[in-house]
């Protein structure tokens, strides 16, 4: 039995949701300026442009920061601790909060690079992890 | 043109009593908090036309039923989190510059132990319509185990360690400074001394933060009376100005890790306006009460107010410099880390005790102008300039 909340997908992060699913990364992308932007949102923040499309992307990045939670807070997490959570920013700029699987939190670095993993935690849903780039 | 520069006083402030265990409801203690301050400004109740009552769940309504108000002319709440007590003076002044309403009370106050732990805010908030931030959070970061506040500022802290050299130490200098003031004050929770020592050997609870990087947990409220500033002169005790004040959003306020720049706050777009409003730059402060709801947060928002340049925040806090006796003496009450977490009323309360040179045992010599800062939900700021 899976513990840990769960996402619920709305009518402006569904299609992210589903690409995770299928194993594919998607993130929106201006089809005005162009510009790639996380979390969904409705419009483009820089020209406010509501011209959408979702874009699967490479899936590569680098570690931009962490924590290591070591007091559980979440009764779902109680035996993960101590577990990093981690911010990674992908090629395309934009940046998600993530875990790393295949790595202990003593060896996470500030620009570690990494790509994405697909964990498939509930019948529904998919999560977006990362793992060690070439690992 | 016009400002809101010294248009409106503080002239009553009020606090219930600081514990774990209030015994009491959210409304009993923001009650409670809101009589004393009325009291402690020689107004009566029924004299009070405004009210903005913290984002704590409770309303106008109660306030005006519980008081017996029979004309208020203006209510409002603001939701910035820990910003909120010190945003909701501008929106204060602003009533009373206007001429909307006459005498003001910003009230916050919870019971943040024996209610909802305020450390825990997020795992108990999901659903807290009022936190902006919580949407997203529930979606996109709760999966992955971030829930509570120092998993959201924690991997902000470590940025700011990896680009400016920040060190653990560095965050100690501030919990030993909070608790040296707090040891000086009566209402404090925290009674017993702290070396640095103690603070690197303190548990680690979300690394890089430490249990003693961690604000308290508190039951309690505070409470402060707005007016203008002609009639604040005839009031029971010398008034406190406002002189500057604004509120200030990151960029990507509702979700951190898009945010550009991860080493500023909300206090940094804050800042600038509150000092031009009030005319005067840093070097005027003479004490400042600087939301710490953990230690890095003072180091960022003492950078981003203008007190030193960004990255020098932790050299900043060492050698005593914050301390009583130092260049620039903060929390002198001994603030979230070691008085009491009242989201930073408690903060109001102590600069206008500075300014009306009530601080006992922690008065700051000839304290003429004081700062307060709030910071909130993902890192909202809120800047006020007070002159006695």
């Amino acid at each position: 039995m899976y513990k840990k909340p769960l996402p619920r997908p709305t009518l402006e992060s569904k299609e992210f949701w589903e690409g995770c699913k299928r194993h594919e990364l998607l993130i929106q992308r201006c089809r005005d300026c162009g510009s790639y932007r996380h979390y969904p949102r409705l419009l483009c923040p820089k020209c406010n442009s509501e011209n959408t499309e979702w874009v699967k992307v490479s899936g590569k990045g680098q570690v931009y920061t962490w924590a290591i939670a070591v007091q559980p807070f979440h009764p779902g997490f109680a035996e993960d601790v101590p577990y990093a959570m981690v911010i990674v920013e992908l090629e395309e700029g934009v940046r998600l909060m993530t875990n790393i699987a295949d790595s202990r939190p003593e060896d996470l670095y500030i620009g570690m690079p990494v790509e994405v993993v697909f964990d498939d935690v509930a019948e529904e849903v998919t999560l977006p992890k990362f793992k060690p780039a070439g690992k | 043109m016009t400002t809101l520069k010294d248009k409106a006083a503080i002239v009553g402030i009020g606090e219930t009593e600081y514990s774990r265990n209030s015994g009491m409801s959210n409304l009993g203690l923001l009650l409670q908090a809101a009589k004393r301050a009325v009291e402690d400004s020689g107004l009566s109740i029924k004299d009070i036309d405004g009210v903005i009552p913290g984002f704590m769940g409770i309303t106008a309504e109660d306030l005006i039923s519980n008081f017996g108000l029979a004309d208020l002319r203006y209510s409002t709440t603001v939701h910035m989190g820990g910003a909120s007590a010190v945003a909701s003076l501008q929106t204060a002044a602003m009533a009373i510059a206007t001429g909307i309403a006459h005498n003001v009370v910003c009230l916050i106050g919870w019971n943040g132990y024996s209610g909802m732990r305020a450390g825990a805010v997020g795992v108990q908030m999901q659903t807290m319509p009022t936190m902006p931030m919580m949407s997203n959070l529930r979606e996109f970061e709760m999966p992955f185990g971030s829930f509570v506040p120092a998993h959201w500022f924690a991997p902000l802290a470590r940025r700011h360690m990896h680009e400016y050299g920040t060190t653990s130490r560095q965050f100690g200098a501030v919990a030993v400074a909070m608790r040296k003031h707090a040891l000086l004050n009566e209402k404090a929770m925290m009674k017993k001394s702290i070396t640095i020592e103690e603070h690197q050997n303190s548990r680690m609870i979300v690394d890089p933060f430490r249990l003693l990087d961690c604000c308290l947990e508190s039951d309690g409220a505070a409470a402060v009376v707005v007016t203008a500033a002609e009639r604040a002169k005839d009031m029971r005790h010398r008034p406190v100005y406002i002189m500057g004040i604004a509120e200030g959003h990151p960029d990507s306020p509702d979700q951190i890790p898009n945010r550009p720049v991860f080493t500023e706050v909300g206090a940094k777009k804050a800042a600038p306006h509150a000092f031009a409003m009030a005319g005067v730059t840093p070097k005027d402060i003479d004490v400042a009460m600087i939301y710490d709801c953990f230690t890095w947060v003072v180091i960022c928002q003492l950078e981003d107010l203008g007190f030193c340049k960004k990255g020098e925040g932790g050299p900043f806090v060492e050698g005593g410099r914050i301390e009583l006796g130092g260049e620039l003496p903060v929390n002198t009450h001994g603030g979230l880390l070691s008085q009491a977490h009242i989201l930073g009323m408690n903060h109001v309360v102590e600069a206008v005790r500075q300014l009306r040179g009530d601080g006992g045992a922690a008065q700051v010599k000839n304290a003429e102008i004081a700062l307060v800062s709030g910071f909130g939900d993902l890192g909202d700021g809120s800047v006020v300039i007070l002159r006695r």
